[in-house]
């Protein structure tokens, strides 16, 4: 109890006497934790609020779109006969298990034009009476009317019009009388991946994936249409039990000798409540396979930080070491105090996580405008507590350990000397280093004398780099796959995920930049002494300076380099799709931007401790 | 810059201070120190720890700045020049000799020796010959390649003072450079010091052992910060160095 008692007010005190560094580790644990934390909230969470937009519409349980067979051959969609559509439409009513309906409703295929921006969308004829299936809940305005169009809440955000904005659909003036959610599809972009719900040709070359959704009056829907856009409709079906849809729908397409026999008849897609749940759940699936591997950058990063940081503590904590072991301390108990402290840092950086998770996991749970409801606050679960505070401990313990040990088994004397760790010899490059200016002469021995530092800089910078060219590639792809831009409404989808993988890339760099300071601080640490020496020898505090920014730069390069492959395999993982690798340049630029920022913050620490003057260290070295 | 008796002055320093702590806490390491240093000249600056004569050698090397007072080598005002300007004069004017050796450990003899002259800027191959011959100069030419840690104390210092004599400095300036040595190894490096003095080399050595300061041309007392005694000895002129009482090697 007294030696539990000791530890811990030992390392209580060294913690307040160096705030400054228990702040920079605490930062490093916390950064990992709570993007893990963040990574765990989005586990099925857009469930709920789809089910709460479900509940609040009358949800259909399937969706029958048909009437137009747009597979034929030809410019413009075959119409199907009056009589097969109202065949089609008895056919699904009759299937077994169907308790209510609502439609056929028809669907004009028309371009909605605002604001110079353009984009395909489906207006569903409907009557002033509301549905007993799908009845669309209002978020602001009113009802459909002759001459005013309601708007998919995601599509009306995308396009940025409001209640009483002017829109042209089909060429035909509409008044925005109002913006609602439904549950029968999934908001706009209206696509899973690459599989879109609604498809549509269009004769321009606008994107005919992305498509919107509106409602105008059965009446405005039928003057929409002409022979290059025919009618279709939309049945939505409520079942017995909503869990047989899936198998209600592959029975149907089956009965007309399945789905492409069924398109060929104007079946043009069947869709369960469940696929389009999962659809709506695209922002948070996208955000999940970004956040996810993200946390295991971070984590990685945190471990390189704290492994740094530790050494660095380590370094300055020498003569601290050597009291402790001269009044007697055990080497146990000295390296039980140098890890309870770093223990105790991590539990806190776990509790902070956790809050900071909790508290930021709304803004990214938010399912987006096309649902009502929110996920809420996520609960923390024992799970989730458990696995933050052990990844917290893990960092802490994994970069502590070494170091610990190796100070508690030091010799004391040395350790009351307070003389760094000699660096390791590597004749080779101490040899090339001859040759070469003064800077990179002093960067090379700095970097070659401490390589497992060299190689967790590496490792670190390696990581950045790995998350910036996932950016990048995210980029290429979505450029590439969208095509020029201009007139076009943006993908809330897209959008979400570049501001995910933004804020992903904040998060490493700063972890990064975390780093690098203290990579160059504890080099300047280290070769305290060295460095001193080199200015009584003739080394200019400019040269010492930058031969510690050398010294994280050299590592870097290659560091930065591993990252561009990491960063496309990175990207592949987390998006299977096809991907377009970011052009030569941006990646050129990216590599150049990163070590020029490496060598920026290393010489910060750099010229801070070029600031004491070399007398001070050599004369406290002698005493 | 010439004495009195003909000679040029190396190395001047004119109403010297050096300053710590303010009010209450003020230190005076170094208290209006004046002191000319003739070429050729070897110069002991004697007194007990903490006398500030440590501090003076760091002042007069351009290691640290003085609060007040002039320092001149070789014709340059020392405490006006930028951070720059003294870095160069401590590569090409100035040979620093510790008693703590300060030698990097990674390095072997001879690397340690031509580091200054790389620092300098100085050809890889050519500062590699220079260190080399140093290196036989005092004595171990067959260490070269050995580590600071393979060598005896006495051999360290010399690795020591063969850097210090690498960029052929005006003035080479010793901080109880047998401080950390038994009498063996003090009589080596004390050898090696009466050779650089009768080759011309100018000396100013720190040391609070009177054995070593009696090898001097000139012995200085000092005291909390200020001269109080100078004397002009007769020993390290004579090359009766081993002979000295309690040195016999």
């Amino acid at each position: 109890m007294g030696k539990t008692l000791l530890v811990a007010r030992l390392a209580a005190r060294d913690i307040r006497r160096h705030k400054a560094q228990a702040i920079l580790l605490l930062l490093a644990i916390t950064a990992a934790a709570t993007t893990l934390v963040l990574g765990l909230a989005l586990d099925g969470v857009t469930n709920q609020p789809y089910q709460q937009t479900r509940a609040a519409t009358n949800g259909p349980d399937l969706v029958a779109s048909y009437g137009v067979n747009i597979l034929c051959p030809g410019k413009v969609p075959c119409l199907v006969s009056a009589v097969q559509v109202q065949a089609d439409t008895s056919a699904l009513t009759h299937l077994g298990g169907v308790t209510r309906y609502s439609g056929p409703y028809p669907v004009a295929s028309v371009i909605l034009r605002s604001r110079g921006l353009s984009v395909p969308v489906q207006a569903e004829g409907r009557g002033q009476a509301p549905a007993s299936v799908d009845q669309p809940k209002l978020t602001s305005g009113s009802w459909v009317r002759p001459g005013g169009v309601v708007i998919e809440r995601t599509l009306a955000t995308a396009l940025g019009v409001g209640v009483g904005d002017q829109v042209t659909l089909g060429g035909r003036q509409f008044t925005v009388a109002g913006i609602a959610v439904t549950a029968a599809a999934a908001p706009y972009p209206n696509c899973q991946d690459t599989d879109c719900l609604f498809t549509m040709r269009t004769s321009n070359n606008l994107s005919s994936l992305n498509v919107g959704l509106t409602w105008v009056t059965e009446a405005d829907a039928r003057a929409m249409a002409s022979p290059q856009a025919p009618l279709s409709y939309v049945l939505n079906l409520k079942l017995k039990d909503p869990a047989a849809a899936p198998a209600l729908a592959s029975q149907f397409l089956s009965s007309l000798g399945g789905e492409g026999a069924g398109m060929g008849r104007g079946i043009d897609s069947i869709n369960t409540w469940q696929d389009i749940s999962s659809a709506a759940g695209q922002l948070v699936q996208d955000e999940q396979s970004v956040l996810q591997p993200g946390a295991l950058l971070a984590v990685l990063l945190a471990v390189a930080s704290v492994a740094v940081l530790a050494g660095g503590r380590m370094a300055e904590r020498t003569r601290r070491v050597g009291l402790l072991k001269a009044v007697g301390s055990t080497p146990g108990l000295v390296a039980a105090v140098l890890v309870a402290e770093n223990l105790a840092l991590a539990l806190l950086a776990a509790a902070a996580g956790l809050v900071i998770g909790w508290a930021a996991a709304p803004l990214i749970t938010n399912p987006g405008a096309g649902l009502i409801g929110t996920a809420g606050a996520p609960s923390i679960t024992l799970a989730t507590i458990g696995l933050t505070v052990a990844l917290a401990l893990a960092v802490a313990l994994a970069s502590t350990l070494v170091p610990s040990i190796r100070a508690a088994r030091s010799s004391t004397v040395s350790a009351l000397a307070d003389s760094p760790r000699p660096p390791r010899r590597r004749a080779a490059l101490i040899a090339l280093s001859a040759r070469l200016p003064v800077p990179l002469l002093l960067g090379i021995r700095m970097a070659a004398g401490r390589m497992r530092r060299a190689v967790l800089g590496a490792a670190s910078i390696a990581v950045t780099s790995a998350g910036i060219v996932a950016l990048l590639t995210f980029r290429a792809t979505v450029d590439h796959n969208l095509g020029p831009t201009a007139g076009q409404v943006g993908d809330p989808v897209i959008t979400r995920d570049t501001q995910m993988l933004a804020v992903l890339t904040v998060v490493l760099i700063a972890l990064a930049v975390l780093n690098a300071v203290c990579t160059a601080w504890a080099t300047v640490l280290d070769y305290r002494r060295s460095s001193a020496l080199a200015r009584a020898l003739g080394a200019s505090p400019r040269q010492v300076s930058a031969g510690v920014a050398w010294a994280q730069v050299l590592p870097a390069v290659p560091g930065t380099l591993l990252g561009i492959p990491l960063g496309i395999l990175l990207f592949k993982i987390a998006s299977p799709g096809k991907m377009i690798i970011p052009p030569v340049w941006w990646l050129a630029a990216a590599v150049l931007a990163t070590l020029a920022a490496v060598a920026l913050l290393a010489s910060i620490p750099a010229h801070i401790g070029t600031r004491r003057p070399a007398a001070e260290v050599l004369q406290s070295e002698t005493a | 810059m010439n004495d009195m008796h003909g000679g040029t002055c190396v190395l001047r320093a004119q109403g010297l201070r050096k300053e710590y702590g303010k009010n209450g806490g003020l230190v005076r390491a170094v208290n209006g120190v004046d002191l000319e240093v003739m070429a050729g000249e070897t110069v002991a600056v004697m007194g007990p720890s903490g006398c500030g004569k440590s501090t003076l050698l760091y002042l007069m090397g351009g290691l640290d700045r003085p609060t007040a007072g002039e320092i001149w080598l070789g014709g340059k005002r020392l405490d006006q020049l930028s951070e720059r300007g003294l870095s160069r004069l401590r590569r090409d004017a100035v040979g620093f000799v510790f008693q703590a050796f300060h030698l990097m450990d990674e390095l072997t003899a001879v690397e340690n020796v031509e580091l200054p002259a790389l620092l300098a800027g100085r050809a890889p191959r050519a500062a590699r010959k220079k260190a080399a011959e140093l290196l036989d100069r005092v004595g171990l030419a067959d260490r070269a390649r050995f580590l600071p840690t393979a060598l005896s104390g006495g051999q360290r210092q010399r690795v020591a003072v063969a850097r210090a004599l690498v960029a052929d400095p005006q003035v080479v300036l010793a901080d109880e450079p047998t401080g950390n040595l038994d009498s063996a190894a003090t009589v080596e490096v004390l050898r090696l010091f009466d050779r650089l003095h009768t080759a011309g080399q100018t000396l100013v050595i720190v040391t609070h052992d009177p054995r070593v300061a009696a090898t001097a041309d000139r012995m200085i007392s000092m005291r909390d910060g200020a001269f109080t005694d100078q004397t002009r000895l007769q020993g390290g002129t004579t090359g009766r160095l081993g002979n000295l009482a309690g040195l016999e090697g």
